[in-house]
């Protein structure tokens, strides 16, 4: 009964509307003809539905623009016929004006990286795109190498930026985590701004006269599309748990170093499972089979958030790194360099002394493979918005993570081993 | 028809698990009389929506995630390692024994002066040192500042000195927390607290929400000051539950619904989202709060929601 008082009330504002405060936008994805056919179905003129991009067949997204007290019924309507979508813009009154409207109409197709939009967290859709664009723009400079598949089957790809043959490599990964948005979305402006400064910045330039640069941005792609379709949390991998209603595997307790250890839970429904053996999850293990296959990789950084720390080895082992003197001075390097910009205050240290005990943890791995320079950054922010960052605070962050990771690859740059 | 739908909504409702109910009343509902086919819209939608809460685990944007997620099994959560264990004397401010011991003061502080308008953030840890007590526990003593929101690092850091003592039981027992901050006394409820107040205290307010922030860290300006209640009532909560085994945050306001105000009291209910560091734990907790500019929020009602049915009980 409290439906229907619910509903009631929703229905009697519907000539009521002179804003488009609360309306949001709609991306569905159907997954056949019939789906097609029941969007067709839906009554427009009645809700109100501005479709942005009609229903025409079920490989193409259906985006519409609903208004706010249509917003439970169109809902209920997909919900009840199993039709999947997400919510891609959560209030459109904020984006009223023209120019913002044309952002977002060339959100969904940007002709160049110049005209992407970095300061919106995007889908695996469209970084898909930024990458074969970005590929497409530079083809002296930028390839794309996949380096295995996900569990779901999507292909995990990782930019790769060279200039010369032969080279040592520098890897940075993001989105490993897929909760943590953040990182992922500063990835893709870091790849920007390697392109826009190789050339231009002299520094970057020597790097990456020596260096290739390796950039994996969706390190778990299944668990990021996860956290657009189902659940904004979700951290793990999306295998299934045999014997287990709980699904995946926290990827950065997956590595062999300290496998199994403390730092990790051997529940299947923990955020920290280690997974049935080390290596298990094919995000790791395609990974795992590039460092080695590249054999000469010199700094290897993994990007996650919150609680705004530069790391270094180990999480498994209070024992400390024999590198652990030059790793410290470089994570007090590298945090000056980033803090000189915004202000914004980072702790660093060892990831089992400054966060917590962690086994089986990449840059443990990386460090024990002979990559000297691994270090773990956590972004933005101290825990106020968490995992859900502002997005208003995407290109500052990439900005000032930017100059620490300048100061590690100057670094690695001038202290060849 | 009806019948069949009414009776499997009764048992829906009375279900451990998370349900899927969701409520948007804009606060500014006009009244109108609907014409008929408006009347035949909203009764084939109502229908759609029973039909709905007929499969809860429906996977809709943003709604109850299909995987099931059991809470962080207290056996295995993360122990601390042998060295900042042992240590007595000076701690490392930057290391995590002092920065939890300082966020258990932090969500101590809320509870006692948060407000819509004045939620406090940990800026930084300036010393720290532990001890072990007689009674068989670990005493915390920190000096350490903290920032306020709104206004956040661009306002004055206050600074603060505090105790915390973690108790070591058989069963949890919540830390107990000795604090002083400078000028605190000084710091009264603001004009914003009391425009919010007299605002949403009239008996016709019915503010309902969900998702604060969205997925984009989006909020409205509007509904700020309800987040910042959730985070202060939240607040009780990460307090309880906290130990040395544990670092809390909330991570996101799932819902919030105004109820009745009684006795001159904004009374909310809220789910809220909090995040355990060391577990890496989605915790999710409904609450219900009051609050008056006079008498501070106060939580009345807490109750552990777990997100799976299997799911037996909260970390702590």
């Amino acid at each position: 009964m409290k439906g229907l008082l619910v509903l009631s009330a929703l229905f009697v504002a519907v000539f009521g509307k002179l804003t488009f405060e609360g309306d949001q936008v709609f991306r569905i994805t159907a997954k056949d003809a019939e789906q097609i056919a029941l969007l067709k179905e839906l009554p427009e003129e009645m809700l109100g539905l501005d479709f942005w991009m009609p229903p025409s067949r079920a490989s193409l997204p259906v985006d519409v623009h609903v208004p706010f007290h249509s917003l439970q019924a169109v809902r209920a309507h997909l919900a009840y016929h199993q039709i999947p979508y997400r919510v891609m813009i959560e209030n459109v009154q904020a984006l009223l004006n023209a120019e913002q409207r044309q952002m977002v109409q060339h959100r969904n197709f940007p002709r160049s990286t110049d005209d992407f939009v970095y300061t919106t967290y995007h889908d695996l859709d469209s970084i898909k795109g930024f990458m074969d664009m970005l590929v497409a723009e530079n083809p002296n400079m930028v390839s794309k190498i996949e380096i295995g598949k996900s569990y779901e089957g999507r292909p995990l790809d990782v930019l790769k930026f060279s200039t010369g043959e032969s080279r040592p490599g520098i890897w940075i990964d993001t989105g490993i985590h897929s909760r943590e948005w953040i990182t992922t979305a500063s990835a893709i402006w870091f790849a920007k701004k390697i392109v826009t400064d190789y050339g231009r910045d002299p520094i970057l330039t020597d790097v990456l006269n020596n260096y290739d640069i390796f950039l994996d941005i969706t390190a778990n792609p299944d668990g990021y599309a996860y956290t657009h379709s189902n659940d904004r949390m979700w951290r793990k991998t999306r295998k299934p748990n045999p014997g287990s209603s709980c699904v995946g595997v926290d990827p950065n307790r997956n590595w062999e170093i300290g496998f199994g250890g403390p730092g990790a839970s051997s529940n299947p429904c923990s955020q920290t499972y280690h997974g049935p053996s080390v290596h298990s999850e094919s995000e790791v293990k395609a990974i795992v089979d590039f460092v080695t296959s590249h054999g000469n990789l010199k700094t290897f950084v993994s990007i996650h958030s919150y609680s705004q720390m530069l790391l270094y080895p180990y999480g498994y082992t209070s024992t400390a790194a024999q590198d652990q003197a030059e790793l410290h001075e470089l994570a007090r390097k590298s945090i000056t360099a980033l803090e000189s910009l915004y202000n914004t205050a980072y702790t660093y240290g060892s990831v089992i002394t400054t966060i917590y005990q962690a086994d089986g943890i990449t840059i443990d791995w990386t460090y024990a493979q002979g990559i000297k320079y691994s270090y773990t950054f956590e972004l933005r922010d101290t825990g106020f918005y968490g995992f859900l960052l502002p997005a208003d605070q995407i290109v500052p962050t990439a900005e000032e993570t930017w100059l620490a990771l300048m100061a590690i690859m100057e670094h690695t740059r001038n202290n060849p081993y | 028809m009806q019948s069949v739908i009414r009776t499997h909504l009764e048992s829906v409702s009375s279900h451990s698990c998370y349900a899927t109910e969701l409520s948007f009343i804009n606060s500014s509902t006009r009244r109108r009389s609907p014409p008929e086919w408006i009347m035949k819209t909203f009764c084939s939608v109502w229908l759609l929506l029973s039909l709905v809460e007929l499969r809860p685990a429906l996977p809709v944007s943003q709604e109850t995630p299909l995987a099931c997620r059991g809470p962080a099994d207290p056996a295995l959560q993360q122990p601390e390692t042998p060295e900042e264990m042992d240590t007595t004397g000076d701690l490392e401010p930057t290391h995590y024994p002092a920065r939890r011991a300082a966020t258990v003061a932090l969500h101590y502080l809320n509870t006692r002066h948060g407000s819509p308008y004045r939620v406090f953030g940990l800026q930084q840890v300036h010393k720290a040192s532990a001890e072990d007590v007689a009674a068989g526990g670990r005493k915390y003593s920190l000096d350490f500042s903290v920032t306020t929101s709104p206004s956040g690092s661009a306002g004055p850091a206050l600074r603060c000195s505090a105790e915390v003592l973690f108790p070591r039981t058989e069963r949890h027992t919540p830390p107990d927390v000795q604090l002083n901050c400078e000028a605190l006394q000084q710091l009264n409820s603001t004009a914003e607290d009391e425009a919010f107040y007299q605002k949403y205290i009239t008996p016709d307010s019915a503010v309902s929400a969900q998702y604060l922030p969205d997925s984009y860290g989006n909020m409205s300006e509007d509904m700020q000051p309800f987040w910042r209640l959730a985070r202060v009532a939240a607040s009780f909560i990460m307090l309880r539950e906290s130990s040395e085994n544990t670092e809390f945050n909330m991570a996101q306001v799932a819902s919030i619904t105004q109820q009745e105000s009684s006795e001159k009291q904004l009374m909310l209910d809220y789910v809220v989202l909090l995040h355990d560091l060391p577990s890496q734990e989605i915790i999710q907790w409904k609450l219900l709060a009051s609050w008056s500019p006079d008498s501070g929020v106060r939580v009345l009602q807490m109750e552990w929601q777990p997100r799976c049915p299997h799911a037996t009980k909260p970390p702590n």
